[in-house]
């Protein structure tokens, strides 16, 4: 196993003053589990090896927090089979969509198949590779948090703006507390406590995490993602557990603000509302969960302007996504993980991105074992 | 995709744009989401998909940045940098 020893940390002090802070509150009859939201504080915990600093009676519970690994398979194909029956359309995607494995193939694959299929940084480079070529037509495949949401909106304003009539987008975002209600609501469910997103969290603030501390009875700590910002959260959440406390407290002041941004909030509400239900992998229908255009924007709606054929997958029924997301397996209790399933051959999305939990479980076992 | 890039703002463009500068690369992107902040040259930024999300300190900036190194995620933080192509 390879050891992370406290002094190759930044802070290495404050870093053991946190953690000798965190044993003497714990007592040895406690057992806490913590999830974490947001797949970016799942790569930085098993990058720097943080369970391992930590008593055993803390348990990280690795939550949805991956927007590609929560979409419900299907989606993707969606928006590609669209692009591969018109060849005047244009499919744009984010790297990290890419990959993830549909019906007939990834992106990549459908690329290859011949389909156009362009990778984007932003979701402006779509708008442009749409002003570039004014005779196909763009799919931005729009996907992400909170922290996303108002860029794909920006864009969409862009788009009115500059009176563009051949972008499109198929809008798969999502938010972080209805699906965090929606796990607290599942049976035999046992978190204490949430370590909030730290980005999402830049534009929604701590506000909306409120229902989650005051009806379920459950703190949040939004945290920031260094080994020091982490381990800082976890000791916020063990003090209100043992005082029987539940706040919401931001550990992560530098960047998020109570409120949130409030441009970003209002341009959301300007572009998008609610839909009513929204199919997430393993959770199922989650009431308003997602956003989608408003109408008065259906002229840049792709689920408007084209006939979306609704695709559902057949999964591999040894494929345990749903579980894992729920947090009720580890990543490497999937019957699949590791052996059918790995970064290079995913089965399921949480195999694809970086910070998809069997992906990070994968590369971090592998590189442990083998030194 | 998740994790935030901090850039300094070096000129501020019309249209919502800035010029910034992430480890000496260079790229515009928008600041709309800050308009409200009255953001100047010089400032540091938080980056997510072509788009300044907040103002950081420069402290901040420079924390941010060595977690992307540590984290091995430094050369991607680039590789999407140098992805935006706005005119
Ligand atoms: S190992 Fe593969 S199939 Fe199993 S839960 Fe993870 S992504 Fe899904």
């Amino acid at each position: 196993m390879k050891m992370r020893f406290v002094d190759e940390f930044r802070n290495p002090e404050l870093i053991r003053k946190t953690l000798d802070e965190i044993e003497r509150i714990i007592e040895p009859d406690d057992h806490f589990r913590i999830m974490e939201a947001c797949g970016g504080h799942t790569y930085s915990i098993f990058h720097f090896g943080l369970q391992e600093l930590l008593p055993k009676n803390i348990e990280f519970i690795h939550g949805p927090g991956c927007p590609v690994c929560v979409l419900p398979p299907g989606r993707v194909d969606e928006g590609l089979e669209i692009a591969s029956k018109n060849s005047d359309v244009i499919f744009t995607a984010f790297g990290d969509v890419m990959r993830v494995p549909g019906k007939k193939g990834s992106p990549l694959n459908y690329k290859a198949m011949g389909t156009d299929v362009r990778m984007i940084y932003s979701p402006l480079d779509a708008l442009n590779i749409a002003i570039k070529n004014p005779d196909k037509k763009i799919i931005l495949f729009a996907i992400g948090f909170e922290t996303t949401a108002p860029s794909t909106a920006i864009t969409v304003l862009k788009a009115k703006e500059l009176d563009i009539d051949n972008f499109f987008v198929y809008s798969n975002h999502v938010k972080i507390v209805p699906v965090l209600k929606s796990i607290l609501d599942q049976p035999n469910m046992r978190i204490d406590g949430f370590i909030g997103p730290g980005h999402a969290s830049v534009v929604i603030g701590a506000h909306p995490y409120e229902i989650i501390a005051k009806e379920y009875k459950k703190p949040v700590v939004i945290s920031g993602f260094e080994p020091l910002d982490l381990l800082q959260s976890i000791l916020m959440l063990i003090k209100q557990l043992k005082n029987g406390e539940s706040k919401v407290e931001i550990q992560y002041k530098r960047v998020v603000m109570e409120g949130g941004n409030v441009s970003a909030l209002e341009i959301i509400d300007q572009v998008f509302e609610d839909r009513p239900a929204f199919e997430w992998r393993g959770l199922g229908a989650i009431q308003n969960s997602a956003l989608k255009l408003k109408p008065e924007f259906a002229k840049w709606d792709a689920e408007v302007q084209f006939n979306v054929e609704k695709i559902t997958i057949e999964e591999n029924k040894d494929a345990q996504c749903g579980e894992v997301l729920k947090g009720m397996l580890k990543p490497n209790q999937c019957k699949l993980f590791g052996k059918v399933c790995t970064p290079d051959n995913p089965v399921g999305a949480l195999m694809v991105s970086s910070e998809g939990a069997c992906a990070t479980y994968y590369n971090h076992l592998y590189s442990t074992m083998s030194l | 995709m998740c994790l935030a890039i901090p850039g300094k703002i070096i000129e501020l463009l019309d249209d919502n744009l800035a010029m910034i500068d992430v480890s000496g690369v260079r790229r515009k992107v928008n600041i709309s989401l800050i308009k409200h902040e009255n953001v100047q040259v010089d400032d540091w930024v938080l980056i997510h998909v072509g788009f300044a999300m907040n103002k950081i300190s420069e402290e901040q900036a420079k924390e941010q940045l060595q977690l992307l190194a540590e984290i091995g995620e430094e050369q991607e933080a680039l590789a999407e940098v140098k992805g935006y192509q706005f005119e």
